[in-house]
This record gives C-alpha cells, sequence and structure tokens, in this order.
C-alpha cells in the first residue's frame, strides 16, 4: 500500500507539474516569438506592443518574486542556498582560524559546497543536509577517525568477527539527490583486509561490518561479496584491497545500489533499499585505514554519466505523460492560464491580443489592468512616492487598511530616496523635471473593453488608446471596477522610458539621494516620518518583526559611506523592486476578489511544492524535475 | 466464385488507372507531363501495390527518359526523381527493377546538374536504392568520376550531407571501398559534420567513420589526428558515448573507437577505451537494450578486448557481464518452441504476440552467437574468467548443444568459445570432461566448413593433450584418420592443426598409437608435410617425428622400418635453409635417434652425419651447438653397447677437441653438457 500511494503520488504530482509546465513553455513560446503577438497585433498600431514586449522580457524577473512570500518551494529553494552559503563559509572562516590559518582546508570546502551544490542541486541542505564526513558520534569505539572525520583506522584487537566496528556519516542520503555517490579509498587493507563499504540505517548495530544486520548492507574486501540484511554474502564482484577505489552509488528513484571498483561499474548489488541510509563503513582487523570521498575530490567514476542518463529518463517521463481525453480542455485551460498571466500583470495590449486570437473573454476590465499596469511601472522604476500616492487615489482604502503594506511601500519609498530615483528626491536634485503635478491636458473618455472586443474596428481604436494611455497620467480617476470608465487622465510630463534612461546613470554615478543636500535632508526628514510611522504600528498592532528588520535595513544604508558596496547594498538593487510591485499588485487584485496570483503562477508554484513533497516523502526522481529546467 | 470476380475487378481498376498514369507520361505537352507526373507522385505514397503496377506497366523507362533529357524542365526532371525515390521505398522487388533499368548511371549523372533542389531528390532516390540490400554496391565505384564528385556536394545542403553519408555508410563493405573514399578525402570532408546541427547527419556522418576505420590501420591513424572545432576526433566520440545520447550514437561512437584502438591507433590503456568505450559497451548488452543493439554490443565489445588480457578482467566485473550474458539464451531456441508458443497464444493473444516471437526468433540465434564470441573473448587468456564463464549457469551444456546447432554462426561462436576456455588446464580436466564435448566437436569436424574446422580442431588439439581426461575416448573413435585427412587440406591453418593434434596425440602415447599414425599418415605424407611451405607446419610435423621418436624401443622400431627415409628427411632439413628453431627441432630428433639402441649405427654408418652434427657443435647460435652436444653425448655414452668403438671413431673426428672447446664456453648449460659427455672418455 505504500509502495502504491507512493508511486499514485508520483503520477498525479508529475502531472500537475506538466500541466504547470506547459502554460509556462506556451508563454514563453510567445515571448521568445514576437511574430504571433505581431499578427495580433497588426489590427492595433504595433508601438504598445513594442513597449509590452519590453516587458515581457522582464517576465522571468517578475515571476521571481512572488516566488519569496507565496511559492515556499520556489522561495526557499532559490533563497536558501544563498543562505546557507552564508553560515557555511563563516564556519570555514572560523575554523581556518583554529586549524592554524589552514588555507587548504578551506579551498577543499568551497570545492566540497560547490561539487554538491553541482551534483545535488534539488536537495535543500536546511532540511536534509548531505554527508560530509563521518560522524564522531555515531561510531563503535574501535574506529579511529582523522583528517577532518574523512580517514577511518582500525584501533580494536581484531581477534574475531566480535570486534568488527563501522562509522556512519553526519547525515543520512536525502531522496532529493535522486542519484548518490561516495567513494572510499583503501589506503591500507591491515591485516586481513576485512573491509566492508556501504550503508546502513539509524540504530544499526556499530559493532558489526554493514551488510550482516537488518537495514544494513555492505560489499567486503576479503571475499568481494555482497551482504543484504544477512551474514551471509553472495557473490558479487572481485575482491578489494590496497590501493583501490570503491564507490558507492545509491539511486533513490528506483531504490537499488551498485558499487565501483576503480571507476567501473559492478552492477547492481542491492534493490528495494529502505530511505534514509547513511554511508558506512566498517572495518575489523589492525591496520586497515580508508579515506571517503563525499565530494571534497573529483570522484573515479563518471556518476555525472549516469546522472545525466536518469535525468533523460526522469524528463522523458514527464514529456511523455499521457494527458488522455481531455485534449480540447487541455489547450483550453492552456490558454486560459496563459491568458490570465498577461492580465494579472497587466500586460494590456498581448492579454487583448491573445484573447482575441484564441477567443476568450477577459475577466477584469480593461481600465482596471492598466491602472494595475500604471501602479506596476512606476514601481518598478523606482518612484515609490508616485506610486503610492497614485494607489491612494485609485484604491482610496487600500493603504488604510492594509498599514503593514502602506509601510512596506514606504520603507522602500526610502530606500528609493537613497538611490536618488523616487520622485521627490528627482525633484529636489533638479536632474529630472517631473513631479506629478503637472499634468496639462483635458479628461478623456474611454471605451469599455467589452464593447472594443464587439468589433474590430473598435478594437483597433480602443488599442491606440492603450497606447497613449500608457503614457498618461489618470487624473482623479475613480473606482474602476465599478463602471470601467476613467473619469480622466491628461499627458505626463516624460515618459517612463525616459525614466529607466535616468536609472542607469544613476548607477553609475552612484550618489546619495543623487548628490542633491535638499534631497538629502528631504529624505532624512522622511526616514523620521517613517520611524514614527513604524512606532506607531507598534503601539496599535503589537510587535512586527518584518516590519522591524525591514526598516532596520534599510536605515542601515545610511551607515555606509557608499551604500551601494555595503553589506546591506543588495537592497538598492532594481531587482528588489520586483517583490514589492508584486505584493501591491497582489493586493490590489484581492480587493477586487481576483486571485492574488494568477494561476500560472500557483501551478508553477504548485509543481515545486510538489517536487519538495516528493523529496520530503523519499520519491527520488524529484531531483531530475527541476521547475527551472522548464522555465528557459 | 463471386469473390473471385471482385477481386479481378478491382485489380482491373488498379491497373486501368495506373496505366492512365503512364498514359499520361506520353503526352505531347510538356506541362500534361509534368502534372501527370505529379499526380502519379501523390497516387503512389504509402501504395505498394500502385508502385508495383507503375513499374509492370513500364513507367520507370519513360520517368529515366524524361529525367535524363535536358529539354526536359527542371521542374519536371525533379518531380521524376522524386516519383523514381517513391517508387524505390516499395518492396526489394520494386528496387531490383529500378537497378535493372540502370536508374542509378541516370541519378549519377543527374548529379552534375547545378540546381540544388534536382540534386537533392536524385540523391534521395540514390540513398534509397543503396540501403537496399539487393542494390550492388559496387555500383557506386563503376565510374571513377563519380564519388569525388559526390564528395563536392557534400558542401551544398544539410540533405546532401544527409543522403552522402548514408550512402558512403552503406557502401562501404571492402578495404578497397574504404580506401577509395579515404583517397578522395572522406576524413576530412566528413569530420566537420559530426558537429552538424542537423541530429540524421551528425549520426550518419558517425556511421562512415565507424565502416571506414574498421580494420583499416590507414584510417585510423589518420582519424585520431583529425581536429573537430578544435577537438579531437576521439573526444567528439566520447562525448557521442554519454548516457543521455540515443542508444544508436552511444553504439556507434563505441564502435569507431573499438576500430580505432584494434588498428593501433588508441592505446587499450587509454582512459577514453577503459573509461568511456568498455562500459559503454557493456551497457548495450544489458536486457533493457533491444535484441539489435545486444547483438552489436556484444560482438563489438568482444572484437574490442580479443587482444588484451587487462580489458577481458575488467570486462569481466562490469555490470555482472558474465552473467547478463547468459540471459542471452533465454530465447526460444527452435522454431518447434516458437511455433508450440504461437498456437497457444492463438486462442488467447494478439498478433502483436507473435509478431514479438517472430522478431524474437530471429534474433535468437544472433544473440547466442554473439553471447558465445563474447565468451570466447572474455575468456581468452585469463583463468579467473574461464572459471567464471563455466560456472555460470548451464554455460557447458548451452555449448554443447551450440555446437550442434542449425545456424553455421551459433556453431562457429561455439566452437570458438570451447576453443577459448580449452585453453584452461583446469577446464580439460573438469567441466569438459563432465560433459563429454568431444563428442558434439567429432561431430562437428565430420562434415563442417573450413572456418568451423578450423578452430574445432584446435580445439581438439588442446583436447588431446597428454593430461586431458578426453584424449583416451577421442583416440578410440577414431580421429587419426580424420586427423590425417586434415594435414592433407588445402587450407594451412587446417594442416597445421591436424598435425598438431597429431604431435599431442603422440606424446608419451603407447606404442600401439604411435605405429597407428605412423601408418595412417604414411611416410610419403609426412615426408610432404616436413617440406610444407608454412613453418608452422614443418615444426609440428617435426614435434610429431620427435614424440614419436622416444623412448628405446619405440626408437628403434620406428628406425628399424623407417629409417632411410627418417634418415634422409634429416639430412635433408639440416642441409636446408631453415629457421634456428627448425633446425634444433631437427637436432633434438637426431638426438633422439641416438638414444636408440640399434637406431644408434644409422647415425655412425651415415657418412654425413658426424660432420653435420660437428658443424652444429661449433655453431654461433647455443640452442644448436647444445643439441647437436646432446647427439654426441647420446652416442657416446657408456653403458651401451659398442659404445667403446662409437667413442674412438668420433675421437679419430676430432669431437674430443670441440668438447673440451665447449667445456669453456660461457653457456653454464652447454658447458654441463660438455663436461658430461668429455666424462664418458675418461670413465
Amino acid at each position: 500500500v505504500h509502495i502504491f500511494s507512493q508511486s499514485h503520488l508520483c503520477l498525479v504530482m508529475y502531472q500537475v507539474l506538466k500541466e504547470a509546465v506547459c502554460g509556462l513553455i506556451a508563454v514563453s513560446w510567445l515571448a521568445s516569438r514576437p511574430i504571433r503577438i505581431k499578427q495580433a497585433r497588426n489590427l492595433s498600431s504595433s508601438s504598445p506592443v513594442v513597449s509590452d514586449s519590453a516587458r515581457f522580457s522582464h517576465w522571468t524577473l517578475i515571476e521571481s518574486c512572488p516566488a519569496k512570500d507565496s511559492w515556499q518551494a520556489v522561495g526557499i529553494g532559490g533563497r536558501n542556498r544563498i543562505a546557507m552559503s552564508g553560515p557555511s563559509s563563516g564556519c570555514g572562516f572560523l575554523m581556518s582560524v583554529v586549524v592554524h590559518g589552514d588555507l587548504a582546508l578551506n579551498e577543499q570546502e568551497k570545492e566540497l559546497n560547490q561539487r554538491l551544490k553541482r551534483l545535488y542541486p534539488a536537495v535543500n541542505e536546511q532540511e536534509t543536509p548531505l554527508p560530509r564526513s563521518w560522524s564522531p558520534k555515531d561510531k563503535f569505539s574501535y574506529i579511529g577517525l582523522s583528517q577532518n572525520n574523512l580517514r577511518v583506522h582500525y584501533k580494536g584487537h581484531g581477534k574475531t568477527p566480535k570486534d568488527a566496528a563501522s562509522v556512519r556519516a553526519t547525515h543520512p542520503i536525502p531522496a532529493a539527490c535522486g542519484v548518490y555517490y561516495f567513494e572510499v579509498k583503501i589506503i591500507s587493507k591491515g591485516r586481513d583486509g576485512y573491509m566492508g563499504i556501504g550503508l546502513s540505517a539509524q540504530g544499526v548495530n556499530m559493532n558489526r561490518l554493514p551488510g550482516w544486520d537488518k537495514h544494513s548492507y555492505g560489499y567486503h574486501g576479503d571475499d568481494g561479496h555482497s551482504f543484504c540484511s544477512s551474514g551471509t554474502g553472495q557473490p558479487y564482484g572481485p575482491t578489494f584491497t590496497t590501493g583501490d577505489v570503491i564507490g558507492c552509488c545509491v539511486n533513490l528513484i528506483n531504490n537499488t545500489c551498485f558499487y565501483t571498483k576503480n571507476g567501473h561499474s559492478l552492477g547492481i548489488a542491492f534493490t528495494d533499499l529502505p530511505p534514509n541510509l547513511y554511508p558506512t563503513v566498517g572495518l575489523q582487523t589492525p591496520g586497515e585505514v580508508v579515506d571517503a570521498n563525499f565530494g571534497q575530490h573529483p570522484f573515479v567514476f563518471d556518476i555525472e554519466d549516469y546522472m545525466r542518463e536518469w535525468r533523460t529518463k526522469i524528463q522523458a517521463q514527464i514529456d511523455r505523460f499521457p494527458i488522455g481525453e481531455r485534449e480540447g480542455e487541455w489547450q483550453a485551460m492552456i490558454q486560459k492560464m496563459v491568458a490570465s498571466y498577461l492580465v494579472h500583470h497587466s500586460y494590456c495590449a498581448t492579454a487583448e491580443a491573445f484573447a482575441k486570437s484564441t477567443d476568450q473573454a477577459v475577466h477584469e476590465e480593461l481600465a482596471s489592468i492598466k491602472n494595475r499596469q500604471k501602479i506596476q511601472k512606476l514601481v518598478l522604476s523606482g518612484r515609490m512616492g508616485e506610486a503610492i500616492e497614485t494607489t491612494q487615489q485609485l484604491y482610496p482604502s487600500l493603504l488604510e487598511r492594509n498599514q503593514d503594506l502602506l509601510f512596506m511601500l514606504k520603507v522602500r519609498q526610502f530606500i528609493e530616496m537613497v538611490n536618488g530615483t523616487d520622485s521627490e528626491v528627482r525633484c529636489l536634485g533638479g536632474r529630472s523635471p517631473k513631479s506629478q503635478d503637472c499634468y496639462p491636458g483635458s479628461p478623456r473618455l474611454f471605451n469599455s473593453p467589452v464593447h472594443k472586443a464587439s468589433s474590430s474596428q473598435t478594437y483597433q481604436t480602443g488599442t491606440a488608446e492603450v497606447e497613449m494611455e500608457l503614457d498618461h497620467f489618470s487624473n482623479g480617476v475613480s473606482e474602476s471596477s465599478s463602471n470601467g470608465f476613467l473619469n480622466g487622465s491628461s499627458t505626463h510630463g516624460i515618459d517612463l522610458e525616459e525614466c529607466d534612461g535616468d536609472m542607469g546613470e544613476i548607477i553609475i554615478w552612484r550618489q546619495l539621494c543623487g548628490g542633491s543636500q535638499a534631497a538629502i535632508e528631504r529624505m532624512i526628514q522622511f526616514g523620521r516620518e517613517l520611524q514614527s510611522m513604524s512606532e506607531h504600528l507598534r503601539r496599535e498592532r503589537g510587535k512586527n518583526s518584518a516590519n522591524k528588520k525591514m526598516l532596520k535595513d534599510a536605515f542601515s544604508l545610511l551607515a555606509y559611506s557608499d551604500p551601494w558596496s555595503s553589506p546591506v547594498g543588495y537592497q538598492l538593487d532594481s531587482i528588489q523592486r520586483e517583490p514589492v510591485c508584486s505584493t501591491l499588485n497582489s493586493a490590489i487584485l484581492e480587493t477586487h476578489n481576483l486571485p492574488k496570483q494568477p494561476p500560472l503562477a500557483l501551478s508553477v508554484g504548485q509543481a515545486a511544492q510538489c517536487l519538495s513533497l516528493m523529496a520530503r516523502t523519499g520519491s527520488g526522481s524529484c531531483a531530475f524535475a527541476s521547475v527551472d529546467d522548464y522555465l528557459h | 466464385m463471386a469473390c473471385i470476380e471482385i477481386l479481378f475487378r478491382i485489380s482491373d481498376k488498379f491497373t486501368a488507372t495506373s496505366r492512365h498514369y503512364v498514359d499520361r507520361l506520353f503526352d505531347p505537352d510538356p506541362q500534361n507531363v509534368l502534372q501527370g507526373v505529379i499526380d502519379m507522385k501523390n497516387a503512389v505514397i504509402g501504395n505498394n501495390k500502385q508502385k508495383a503496377n507503375l513499374i509492370v506497366l513500364g513507367a520507370v523507362p519513360r520517368l529515366l527518359y524524361l529525367l535524363q533529357q535536358s529539354s526536359s524542365s527542371l521542374e519536371l526532371r525533379t518531380e521524376c526523381a522524386v516519383v523514381l525515390g517513391s517508387l524505390a521505398m516499395g518492396t526489394e522487388n520494386n528496387i531490383k527493377s529500378l537497378v535493372d533499368c540502370h536508374i542509378i548511371p541516370a541519378l549519377l549523372q543527374g548529379l552534375l546538374c547545378s540546381d540544388l533542389i534536382f540534386i537533392e531528390a536524385c540523391l534521395r532516390c540514390l540513398r534509397t536504392i543503396f540501403i537496399s540490400p539487393v542494390t550492388p554496391v559496387q555500383l557506386l565505384y563503376t565510374d571513377p568520376t563519380v564519388i569525388p564528385h559526390i564528395m563536392s556536394l557534400l558542401s551544398r545542403s544539410q540533405h546532401t550531407q544527409e543522403y552522402i553519408t548514408q550512402i558512403f555508410a552503406h557502401c562501404c563493405k571492402t578495404p578497397e571501398h574504404q580506401m577509395v573514399l579515404f583517397n578522395h578525402g572522406a576524413i576530412q570532408n566528413i569530420a566537420p559534420l559530426l558537429i552538424s546541427p542537423s541530429y540524421k547527419v551528425r549520426m550518419q556522418a558517425l556511421k562512415c567513420f565507424s565502416v571506414l576505420a574498421y580494420e583499416n590501420a590507414q584510417v585510423s591513424m589518420t582519424l585520431v589526428n583529425v581536429l573537430v572545432d578544435g577537438e579531437q576526433l576521439s573526444q567528439v566520440f566520447a562525448r557521442m558515448m554519454q548516457r543521455d545520447k540515443p542508444i544508436e550514437m552511444q553504439l556507434t561512437a563505441a564502435k569507431c573507437l573499438t576500430y580505432m584502438c584494434r588498428a593501433g591507433a588508441i592505446r587499450t590503456d587509454d582512459n577514453c577505451i577503459i573509461l568511456k568505450t568498455l562500459p559503454c559497451l557493456v551497457r548495450m548488452c544489458s536486457k533493457e537494450r533491444l535484441l539489435e543493439e545486444r547483438v552489436e554490443g556484444a560482438e563489438t565489445l568482444a572484437f574490442l578486448m580479443e587482444p588484451d588480457i587487462e580489458l577481458q578482467r575488467i570486462a569481466s566485473v562490469t555490470d555482472h557481464l558474465v552473467s547478463m550474458l547468459a540471459d542471452y539464451f533465454k530465447y526460444p531456441s527452435s522454431v518447434s518452441a516458437i511455433t508450440d508458443i504461437k498456437r497457444l497464444s492463438k486462442l488467447r493473444h494478439t498478433r502483436d504476440f507473435c509478431n514479438q516471437l517472430d522478431h524474437d526468433l530471429k534474433h535468437a540465434h544472433e544473440l547466442r552467437q554473439a553471447a558465445f564470441k563474447l565468451y570466447a573473448s572474455l575468456g581468452s587468456n585469463d583463468e579467473d574468467i574461464r572459471k567464471k564463464i563455466t560456472e555460470t549457469e548451464n554455460m557447458m551444456d548451452r555449448i554443447v548443444s551450440g555446437l550442434s546447432e542449425s545456424s553455421i554462426k551459433v556453431r562457429l561462436a561455439a566452437v570458438r568459445c570451447l576453443h577459448s576456455l580449452s585453453r584452461s588446464v583446469q577446464q580439460l580436466r573438469t567441466s569438459f570432461h563432465d560433459h563429454a564435448v568431444w563428442k558434439p566437436l567429432m561431430k562437428l569436424l565430420q562434415n563442417a566448413p573450413d572456418e568451423v574446422l578450423v578452430m574445432a580442431s584446435s580445439t581438439l588439439c588442446n583436447l588431446l593433450l597428454e593430461f586431458s581426461p578426453s584424449k583416451e575416448p577421442i583416440l578410440e573413435s577414431g580421429v587419426i584418420e580424420l586427423l590425417c585427412s586434415l594435414t592433407q587440406s588445402d587450407s594451412p591453418a587446417l594442416r597445421v592443426n591436424g598435425i598438431w593434434a597429431l604431435m599431442n596425440m603422440a606424446f608419451q602415447a603407447d606404442q600401439k598409437v604411435k605405429v597407428e599414425i605412423v601408418r595412417a599418415l604414411g611416410t610419403e605424407q609426412l615426408f610432404r608435410l616436413l617440406s610444407d611451405p608454412d613453418t608452422n607446419v614443418l615444426m609440428k610435423t617435426l614435434g610429431l617425428l620427435r614424440n614419436l621418436l622416444s623412448t628405446r624401443p619405440h626408437i628403434d622400431q620406428i628406425m628399424s622400418s623407417h629409417g632411410k627415409q627418417i634418415m634422409q628427411a634429416v639430412t635433408l632439413i639440416l642441409e636446408g635453409e631453415h629457421s634456428i628453431e627448425v633446425k634444433e627441432q631437427t637436432l633434438c630428433i637426431l638426438a633422439n635417434i641416438a638414444d636408440g639402441n640399434t637406431a644408434k649405427e644409422l647415425i655412425m654408418t651415415n657418412d654425413d652425419m658426424p660432420q653435420k652434427i660437428k658443424y652444429y657443435m661449433g655453431h654461433s647460435n647455443v640452442k644448436l651447438q647444445l643439441a647437436a652436444t646432446f647427439c654426441i653425448s647420446n652416442l657416446i655414452w657408456n653403458e651401451e653397447d659398442g659404445s667403446q668403438e662409437r667413442q674412438d671413431k668420433l675421437r679419430e673426428m676430432g669431437f674430443v677437441d670441440i668438447l673440451h672447446k665447449l667445456t669453456q664456453a660461457s653457456d653454464p648449460s652447454l658447458c654441463d653438457r660438455a663436461k658430461t659427455a668429455m666424462q664418458q672418455y675418461l670413465a
């Protein structure tokens, strides 16, 4: 029953994954093939589409932001690895001090981390750390460890099999490895060469050689036999002795194990292995010494080639997964997913063109999409002050109700002030003209999207207006969801592209608040307001560690003469605008009772979640089905 | 009756429409002809019946005529080539008819045209024709200008590359073909295609290299130095063996490297052989692979490691190869078994199942012979591996039944395997005897083609070794006549094996056996063998003589009946131009003769012989000196009748001085031998 449920789960998960992935492929296909969109667009004038497709190229970046807060799997996967390297390199630093600044050791550690990351990218080491050495705690007393707990020697009497002794690695093999491999070099065969290399579960008696007991598996050097939880061995491979390198490979997809000798595969030794086995070695006579390689050095056997084969197998399995009878539904569903994705991220022109060519209805009104698009553009170009103001105009109660969100936006605004990109400081800096007060022009009436879609003629004009609208700022807008009408809009002083251009220059100059003294003062004043807002929030709603940290990080920028190259400088990177943008967008959508995630992103997240669930339940195939592989 | 009528009507209708297509080819208006050809093209696609009809109705000569006419429009000529290509896609009979209509020269001529589309159509059709087993490959090489021209077309397009490489891969069957292609720059022209963006082109280019390099040292040596995009060819091949590449590509790349290695262009201890090619080929033998792939994999692997014990040792422990091969025998071995299964399954199973069985049966022989070949190669040097093989489940039984299989390929492979295992003293003593392998072996020897005979007789040589328990029963089965007849064969290999077996048989044999050998062989044949052009034959014949002439009573008896001829033969060889080994062997025979009681006199009374011995005692080669001294020592041995006279006579001839000189020799054994001989005088 256990096996059945597991494999069933796998299949279901694959299907979900595949569905999500196909949708993504469809989008990236659209993105990579502008011809198709152009055809649709030829009905309209071309320039709005250009700006849309320019946004399109951002799409992965934008995609990566929801990952942080909501799609745990992707977020953790990406971020934790970064987080991991932090503490571990710190550790390495400490150790190097202890070990008299042994640089070589540090190098080895680095190489080990790199190799493990390359071999087992799907492993989340915070949940399931990889074995890196033998455990000084999980061994029999006759075992001695040295050389960073990688060398094992025997220190017992070695008179009878009762003197056998084993040691396990620090951690069990994570299922998310898919295929796991380690090597053991025989430094000396000692008196009789009674050495066993293999695997055992936690708690198996260490006063034994691997393979003799239940949940214990070993390949022995003296007779070349394999021991599968039994005191009597089966003829398996050649004997091994001093100088030989024996490798042990666990396939966590089909739960088998094979060994290698000096780089040659010896064939399957064990099948139906249980989960969570530890690399294990056992010795029995004096003088026996072996060294382990958990990835510290290149392996003698070409394990990556073996992994390539399994990656291909798993991916072929996913590609061939049957859709069944639902082929028609399938296409419609993918189209829906793509369309909803486009709408969610406010790619209005493309969304409309796509919806038209695939005969779908857009569920959100066009004006509303455009409003969101406008706000997102402001956030992504770093003009937070305008973004907040526009949000407050368009969605009056939103930020009032959601003070945390407002706080987050303001903190971002502060960061953008430091950056010199926020509108307020830019005005003061005098470099860019722009402020939201100078909107000449007259209000204009917009057709409702429903009406536009009714005839190609009006559709054309409709999109033509979309084009203009991109460059316009709406003024005195009413809640667009109520009637789909914008009360008016006026021409903006500069267009957003120009902003982007300016940003490039700013990065080169890198002066605090763009270098203007007035701007710095404004920034400091804003910081005080932010501080008092924080205190106010705490009084009203209790402590919020996330908010506290956010503010602390942002203020830390001022502690450095060159904030950009400081340890907290990453906040100034424009990529950090994306999570803010996405959170704000989601919040707006929620007020309209629309999903805060597009179904496509949801299914990508779900697929990723499935993979981490598979990793936890011991389905090794998750190692070779990374969602990222399908994203580009 | 009604049914037949309907059938007739249908086929009539078919022929009628077919005739209509052909008729349109003769329309006076070229535009109508073109439309006719295009309609014909659409009509024949996937329709074998229609294709056969059109051929019978004579469409081919007309199409060829239109194709060759320079007055035809290029479009028409191209469409003709396309239709012909379509016709070629049908049955083998279609291909035969096309070839009979001289389509090949016509299409090759067409390649001279400058239009790429037309060239591609011609090449596509040529490709289809040349990859058929019924097409004589030689037709590609008849006109010497063809190959260089085709070579120059390789750069035209991805399609020309695909078709041309595929043609080459199928039409390179002999060393001559290899050299023609090689001399026209096949390697330089095809190597860049290995990194073509098209999989088909890469694959066909790879196949070209595998057929070019096969047993060809010159090609192989050139290949190792070729760079493709700055990378050595062996590295390119190694990359093509990666485990995520298609199986076909892995296998063919492994073949290329195997052939290069066997031709001496890559060392057997090179990592790309030991760590890449060998494991790749072992993988090809696994159960997961298709039967065809398993056969090719096993054969290639057998070829790769045949001469190298280290590779044999590695392969023998890789992925349980020895027991993996045992699975090769788990397919229905006889037709009757298949038909039984079919009859049973008809009730329950689908046709697919039967098709599967046919497929398996077809490959069952191939699988078995491939497994035998690989076992033979694995066990050719290492005793432990042989033991492992014979301990594999039912292995000896499988070999025994393989020896009497209907397929000659299987019999040959089985006997090769047996031969390889027969090099083991232990196996000769145990499993060979237990399974009475000599019985099917003897049966095989009765009536078999030469290649089987060579292997079988060679195995028999080993079974006739003195310590083999099979020797006795074989002797009793009347093998002597058979072996004697082998010595009269035209094939040197068979003559060697025949006489070798006799030599082994005569070693420490009974008087009766020896007499029987001499009688059966006849002195005439014996002397004919002593003048055999093959040194091996001569050596083994001398060996036989030496074995016959051992133990004193045997020596005397044989010398008394054949003394004169033997002495003549010995004289002849000692006087002739022969290698040191031959002369040494002959002197040993002479020494044996000198050991006889009465036989001694044949030497003493011979005017020449003592002089010859004297000459060889003073020879520059120690081995010959030793053998000659041994001979003298036997002649002057004390305790024998007439030793005094012989000593005196030889002293007169100056042998004592020579012996005295030899006691100073630097070679210790020669020195000892001379001293022992001198003691006979002193005693």
